[in-house]
């Protein structure tokens, strides 16, 4: 504790602690969001998913996939281009962990603020589609080239409502600074002229991170997990560890968009954010028992034809209201 | 069909998954929890040793010939002084191959002497396929698991073997033990003592007997029923109290036969 304290003095010292915690959660969110993803998929199916490692409803399940992980032999092919190949991994992880250094956990918790830090989280997210495409093309496989491919070409499909969407809200707080956004937000109509970017920002945040139904650059069944399918071990770990502290990282950001992040009666502010991103998660696993996976043509006309002009009018609403009133 | 607002199938499929989220699973965590299987369940092939007679109907009708029976004939001395030995079949061995097996039924279906059992257990299971046939040990201890019979449905017949068991000895002269094992053998005994195990069966099991032995008087054999007449006592008092009420003589006389015979019996201890 002494220690701490002895910490927390020097500028430095807080910089260790921060990375410290925030590289804990980004950890600790993994399992649970990866767990979570076990059981409500397995109950939403009527089953009950892993019951067995950890003795309590296999609470350790993740854990023991990751030490089973950990024995697996890394191959890398013989024809992939080794340096990028075992790059691309770490460049999808680390944007990941940048996110989760700018969203205001609570009151003054960030990891740092900054006046255009809601443009710095959607700039961050979307660097790691280029570890995607580095490990589609090094893994000199015409199925992670495919992957690699769609995944580039969603990612600047859905990027624009994603972008269109949070520009609204930065629009109407009258701040592109995180934490000003949260304080702008009004209890409790805390979606307030919002309720459609939100829709856009979900749907537009899970074909970023490639997840069912629209998980066309992914899609097992027919690619073999894409850009992944040469990846072993620790390294498919890794894109694992992105998916799923990717899905609470965007979460927690949709959270402090448009639910009003910290905000909240009663608990401490940290705990409104967690629960918040907690539901907004479940949303998500809960998309994904439910749907198909949407075709690569409807996927991109979804895009296009709906959540882009969908976005622009909702911005331009936005701030015809501003304008105003 | 009335108005469809677009994008409502999606709400829909959303309020499936939520419900069946909500609602416990189906899952049964098989080696902590046992499935509760019907009892008709094909699991395996159990084997009543002592019902068996070594008549290989089993064997013939098996298509895998699966089915492996070896015996042996003995001579048994006669039962009484001056009649002739008889020869009896004595069951050597009996295995079956589970590896072979397609758990069609037919032996069970061929068996004449019920010695033949479906039980739903299915845990036996080994890494080696030789392991699979099984002696006739195994099978006989398989009988546990062979669920008692369903009960017969209202006004169904009563089953011979009950019946037969109802009915007194033959001859006062004779102890019990000779009189069950008469020439039908040790089926007969072990029918009766399987019908008389049977659970669920044995509450309704004793009302229909009383019935039985008296019911046809006068028919061809009538000699041999002359016989058992002079055998089966009358309960008095049930018969006057009978009579008293009102009932016709013959219903009387019946039910207070029957009422004499629970009395030997319980007198019996059986």
């Amino acid at each position: 504790m002494e220690g701490v304290v002895v910490l927390a003095r020097s500028a430095w010292g807080i910089l260790l602690l921060k990375l410290i915690a925030i590289l804990g959660l980004y950890l600790v969110a993994t399992l649970v969001v990866g767990y979570a993803e076990h059981k409500v998929l397995a109950h939403m199916q009527a089953r009950l998913g892993p019951m067995y490692a950890g003795r309590f409803h296999g609470w350790a399940q993740l854990i023991a996939d990751g030490l089973k992980f950990l024995q697996k032999e890394d191959v890398i092919p013989r024809a992939a281009d080794k340096w990028v190949f075992s790059l691309a991994p770490v460049m999808v992880v680390v944007p990941g962990i940048m996110l989760y250094a700018v969203i205001p956990w609570g009151k003054g918790l960030a990891g740092f603020s900054s006046d255009v830090s809601l443009f710095y989280a959607l700039a961050i997210s979307a660097i790691s589609v280029v570890g995607v495409l580095m490990a589609g093309w090094a893994s000199a496989n015409k199925f992670s080239l495919i992957g690699a491919l769609r995944s580039a070409a969603q990612l600047i499909a859905y990027e624009l409502p994603l972008v269109l969407a949070a520009a609204a809200v930065a629009l109407q707080a009258g701040s592109a600074s995180l934490e000003g956004i949260v304080e702008a937000q009004r209890l409790p109509f805390i979606l307030a002229g919002q309720e459609l970017g939100f829709f856009i920002f979900l749907m537009a945040s899970m074909a970023e991170l490639s997840r069912t139904p629209l998980d066309m650059p992914i899609a097992d069944s027919e690619i073999i997990a894409g850009a992944y399918t040469e990846y072993t071990g620790m390294r498919y770990v890794l894109f694992l560890l992105a998916e799923y502290a990717g899905m609470f990282g965007l979460a927690a950001l949709g959270a402090v968009l448009f639910l009003g992040g910290w905000r909240g009666p009663g608990f401490p502010g940290v705990l409104w954010t967690l629960v918040k991103a907690g539901a907004l998660t479940f949303i998500m696993i809960w998309f994904r028992a439910t749907y198909p996976r949407i075709r690569e043509d409807q996927l991109q006309k979804m895009a296009w034809a709906w959540l882009v002009p969908l976005s622009l009018a909702n911005l331009m609403g936005t701030a015809a209201f501003k304008l105003l009133f | 069909m009335g108005l469809r607002v677009p994008g409502s199938g999606l709400l829909k499929g959303l309020g499936v998954t939520l419900r069946t989220f909500l609602r416990p699973s189906v899952t049964q965590e098989y080696p902590d929890e046992k499935p509760s299987l019907p009892a008709r369940s094909r699991g395996v092939i159990a084997l009543k040793e002592e019902n068996c007679t070594v008549c290989m109907a089993c064997a013939r009708a098996c298509p895998d010939w699966c089915i492996y029976i070896e015996s042996h004939k003995e001579v048994v001395p006669p039962k009484e002084p001056g009649a002739r030995p008889r020869t009896r079949n004595v069951l050597d061995r009996f295995a079956i191959d589970f590896a072979l097996c397609m758990y069609c039924g037919l032996c069970v279906e061929a068996c004449p002497f019920d010695a033949l059992f479906w039980a739903p257990y299915f845990e036996y299971s080994t890494y080696e396929v030789k392991q699979l046939l099984h002696e006739k040990e195994t099978l006989g201890r398989w009988m546990a698991y062979v669920p008692p019979p369903d009960p017969l449905e209202d006004g169904a017949e009563q089953p011979k073997e009950l019946e037969a068991g109802a009915r007194p000895a033959r001859s006062p002269a004779r102890t019990e033990e000779p009189a069950r094992r008469g020439p039908s053998g040790p089926t007969d005994e072990a029918g009766v003592r399987e019908a008389a195990s049977g659970a669920g069966r044995a509450p309704e099991a004793v009302p229909p007997v009383r019935t039985v032995p008296e019911e046809a008087p006068g028919e061809p054999k009538a000699a041999e029923g002359a016989r058992e007449h002079r055998e089966v006592g009358m309960d008095e008092e049930v018969y006057q109290a009978e009579i008293a009420k009102g009932t016709p003589e013959r219903v009387a006389r019946a039910k207070a036969k029957s009422a004499w015979m629970r009395k030997q019996k319980e007198g019996r201890g059986e």
